[in-house]
C-alpha cells in the first residue's frame, strides 16, 4: 500500500479513490453502516442525498443565521430609536419619534437584518468548516488534487475508534476503492 | 435530477409525444466533468489573448478619464456638472439608478432562480453576479460624489456629526445608503462563496508557485469534503433566501427616493414594483450584451451557455419589458384618473414637452423593442438578440432620465421651471463608467473562472448518485 507525507509523522488516515458519484454514494452508505465516525467523502460538487448516505444531520447553520439576523434587527431598532428618540430627538414633518414611526424605520431594520444574517451565513459556514486554513494533511497526496476536477475520494481518519491501517484499507478495498493510500502528516 | 437522467438514457424508448416533453440538456455534446474544469480553467491559465490587450487599451483610458473627471469634480465643485435649480438631480442620479438597476439581473439569476430550482442558471450565474458587483461599483460613484463636498459624505454614516446631530432615519436617502451598501456587501459575499470551490480547482491545477500561492490563499483551504459541502450548501441556500428579498428591496428603496416626495410624476405607489421590473429588464439585457460576445470569443462555451439559455433570458426580458410597458400606461391612466391638474400636466409635459424625444425613445426601446422576443427566430439568433437587447440598455437609461429630469424641470410654479443641459464633464464621466465596468469585467474574465464549474458539474446526468440505476 502507498504512503504519502512524512512517514515518520503520525498517520492522518487512510484515503482511497472512486471513479463516480454513484460508487462514492454507495460506499458512504456502507462506511456509515460499519459504524465509522471520523471520516468524510470528497467530491468536485455536492452530491444530492449524500448527507443521509453518510448519516449526517442537517447543518445547524440555519439556526445560527436566525440569531445573526436577530442581532441585526435589534441593532437597527436600538440605533434608530436610540438616536432619534434619545440622543437627538428628531421631529420630522411635525411628527416626533414614537411607535408610529416604525414604518419609516422599517427599511433600515430590514437591511441590517439581511446584512448580519449574510455575515453569519458566510463566516459561520467558514468557522463550521474549519476554514480558512493554509494546509491539510490530505494535500500531501498528489492524486487528491483531482478532487476539485472529476474524481471522488474517501478518507477515514486515524482518530476514529475503529481505525487500524490494515483493517480500514481492506475494508475500502472490499468497497471497490482504488489507489488506497495511507496519509501521514508533515 | 434522476428523471432527467432517465430521460436521457431511455429517450429511444419514448413515444413522439413524450419526446416533446423531454427537457433540452443543460450541457451539450455530452461534455464530461474533466472537460468542464480544464476548458474553463484554461481560459484563466492560458496566454493572455491579443483581443484582451486591445480591449483593455480602450477601456483603461476610459476608466482613467472617469477618475480624472471625478478628481476635477472634487477639486472644483459639483458645478462642473450641468445640475442646476430646479434640476438638482440630473445625470448623476440617472446614472446611479441606471447602474444599480443593471446589477439586479445578477442577483435575480443567482438567488431567485436558485430558489425556484431553475438549473439552467448554473452556467450564467457567475458572470451575472460579477456584472452585478461591477455595476454597483459604477453606481456607487454617483451618490457619493453628487453630495458636492465629498469629504462630508461621512455625514451619511450613523455617527453624530460635528454638532452632535444624528441622522434622520426617516429619510429615504438614508434608507438608500443602507440598502445599497448592504446590497453590495451581500453580493460580494454571495459571489465569493460561490467562487471558493472553483478557486480550489484553479489552485489544484496550478503549475507555478506564485499562482499556487494566490489561488491557494483565495480558496481558503477548501477540500470538497461532504462535511464541508453540507454547511456550504446551507450557506448558499440561506444567502439565496436573503438576497431574494434584498434585491427586491434595493430598487424599491431607490424608488422611495422619488415616491416619498410630493413632486407630481414622482409621488406614485406604482414605483417600487415598476422599478424592480425595469431593473431586471435592463439587467438581463446587459447580461446578454456581455455574455454573447464572451461566448463568441470562447466558442466551446456554447455547450454550456446554449441557445436555450439565451432563449430563456429573452423570455424574461419580454415578460419584464411588458410589465414595464404596463406600468408606463398605468402611470398615464392614473395621471388622468387622479383629476389632479399637476399630475396631468407632468405627464403631458413628459410626452409632448421639450423632452418628448427622451420619452418616446424610452417608449420605443422598453415597450416596443422587446416584443420581437415573442418570435422564436429573434430569441434564438444570437446576432438579433444582441442587437435587440441594446434597446433595453438605452431605454432604461432614458427611463431614469425621463423620470428625473422632466419631473424636476416642471413642478408647481412656473418660476421654478427650467431645463437641464449636460456639460462635457457629465457626458465624459458617464462614458468613463462604461470603461470602468468593462475593465473590471475583462479582469474578471482573465483571472477568475467565468462559469461556475462545480455547479455545472452537479447538473450533469452522471452527477446523480443513482445515475444508470433503473429504479426511478
Amino acid at each position: 500500500m502507498n504512503a504519502v507525507g512524512n512517514t515518520n509523522a503520525p498517520v492522518y488516515g487512510v484515503a482511497a479513490e472512486f471513479q463516480c458519484a454513484r460508487d462514492l454514494y454507495h460506499a458512504a452508505q456502507k462506511i456509515r453502516d460499519a459504524g465509522f465516525e471520523k471520516w468524510d467523502v470528497f467530491s468536485p460538487f455536492p452530491i444530492h442525498g449524500m448527507d443521509e448516505a453518510m448519516g449526517l444531520k442537517r447543518s445547524i447553520l440555519g439556526k445560527l443565521v436566525f440569531f445573526g439576523g436577530l442581532t441585526g434587527f435589534l441593532t437597527a431598532v436600538t440605533m434608530e430609536f436610540g438616536t432619534s428618540s434619545f440622543l437627538y430627538p428628531l421631529i420630522v414633518a411635525g411628527k416626533p419619534t414614537n411607535l408610529f414611526t416604525v414604518p419609516a424605520f422599517f427599511p433600515v431594520m430590514f437591511e441590517l437584518t439581511i446584512l448580519l444574517s449574510a455575515f453569519t451565513a458566510v463566516f459561520g459556514m467558514l468557522i463550521l468548516n474549519g476554514l480558512p486554513r493554509l494546509n491539510h494533511q490530505l494535500f500531501n497526496w498528489d492524486r487528491f488534487k483531482k478532487v476539485t476536477e472529476d474524481k471522488f475520494f474517501v478518507a477515514i481518519e486515524a482518530r476514529d475508534q475503529k481505525f487500524s491501517t490494515r483493517s480500514v484499507s481492506d475494508f475500502l478495498e472490499s468497497l471497490g476503492a482504488t489507489n488506497i493510500t495511507t496519509i501521514h502528516g508533515d | 435530477m434522476s428523471n432527467a437522467s432517465a430521460n436521457i438514457d431511455h429517450s429511444d424508448k419514448l413515444s413522439e409525444d413524450e419526446k416533446q416533453l423531454v427537457r433540452p440538456p443543460l450541457v451539450l455534446n455530452q461534455r464530461e466533468m474533466g472537460w468542464i474544469s480544464s476548458y474553463i480553467s484554461s481560459i484563466v491559465e492560458g496566454k493572455t489573448p491579443t483581443w484582451w490587450y486591445v480591449s483593455m487599451a480602450i477601456t483603461v483610458p476610459m476608466t482613467l478619464m472617469c477618475l480624472l473627471l471625478l478628481g476635477y469634480l472634487i477639486s472644483t465643485g459639483v458645478g462642473v456638472w450641468g445640475n442646476n435649480h430646479p434640476i438638482g438631480w440630473a445625470w448623476d442620479i440617472t446614472n446611479f439608478v441606471f447602474w444599480i438597476g443593471i446589477g439586479h439581473a445578477g442577483t435575480l439569476i443567482s438567488a431567485i432562480l436558485f430558489l425556484t430550482r431553475q438549473k439552467w442558471r448554473t452556467s450564467i450565474n457567475r458572470a451575472a453576479e460579477a456584472m452585478t458587483l461591477f455595476a454597483v461599483v459604477c453606481a456607487g460613484i454617483y451618490p457619493a460624489l453628487h453630495v458636492g463636498r465629498v469629504w462630508m459624505a461621512w455625514f451619511l454614516a450613523p455617527v453624530p456629526n460635528a454638532n452632535a446631530i444624528w441622522q434622520n432615519f426617516r429619510s429615504p436617502l438614508l434608507w438608500d445608503v443602507f440598502a445599497v451598501s448592504t446590497y453590495f456587501t451581500v453580493s460580494v459575499l454571495f459571489w465569493y462563496t460561490g467562487l471558493i470551490p472553483d478557486l480550489a480547482t484553479l489552485r489544484d491545477r496550478c503549475t507555478t508557485k506564485v499562482r499556487k500561492f494566490i489561488y491557494g490563499v483565495l480558496a481558503l483551504g477548501w477540500r470538497g469534503g461532504n462535511r464541508q459541502w453540507r454547511h456550504y450548501e446551507m450557506a448558499y441556500l440561506v444567502l439565496a433566501g436573503l438576497s431574494t428579498p434584498l434585491v427586491l428591496s434595493v430598487h424599491s428603496v431607490v424608488s422611495f427616493d422619488f415616491a416619498t416626495s410630493v413632486i407630481p410624476g414622482w409621488h406614485t405607489t406604482i414605483f417600487p414594483p415598476y422599478f424592480v421590473a425595469g431593473a431586471i429588464f435592463g439587467g438581463f439585457a446587459m447580461v446578454l450584451t456581455i455574455m454573447i460576445p464572451a461566448c463568441a470569443i470562447y466558442k466551446p462555451l456554447h455547450d454550456l451557455v446554449t441557445v436555450n439559455h439565451v432563449d430563456k433570458m429573452c423570455k424574461v426580458i419580454l415578460l419584464t419589458g411588458s410589465i414595464v410597458g404596463y406600468a408606463y400606461l398605468m402611470e398615464l391612466f392614473i395621471a388622468w384618473y387622479s383629476a389632479n391638474p399637476f399630475e396631468r400636466e407632468a405627464f403631458w409635459y413628459r410626452a409632448f414637452g421639450p423632452y418628448w424625444w427622451a420619452y418616446w425613445s424610452m417608449m420605443f426601446c422598453n415597450v416596443i423593442s422587446p416584443q420581437f422576443f415573442w418570435f422564436k427566430y429573434f430569441r434564438q439568433h444570437l446576432v438579433w438578440v444582441w442587437i435587440i437587447v441594446q434597446f433595453p440598455n438605452m431605454g432604461m437609461w432614458f427611463e431614469r432620465f425621463v423620470i428625473i429630469a422632466t419631473t424636476l424641470a416642471r413642478d408647481f410654479t412656473p418660476s421654478a421651471w427650467g431645463m437641464f443641459h449636460p456639460t462635457w464633464v457629465d457626458i465624459c464621466t458617464f462614458i468613463g463608467t462604461f470603461g470602468l465596468f468593462t475593465t473590471l469585467f475583462l479582469l474578471f474574465i482573465r483571472f477568475l473562472p467565468m462559469i461556475c464549474m462545480f455547479e455545472v458539474k452537479a447538473v450533469l446526468p452522471e452527477a446523480d448518485p443513482h445515475y444508470g440505476e433503473d429504479h426511478h
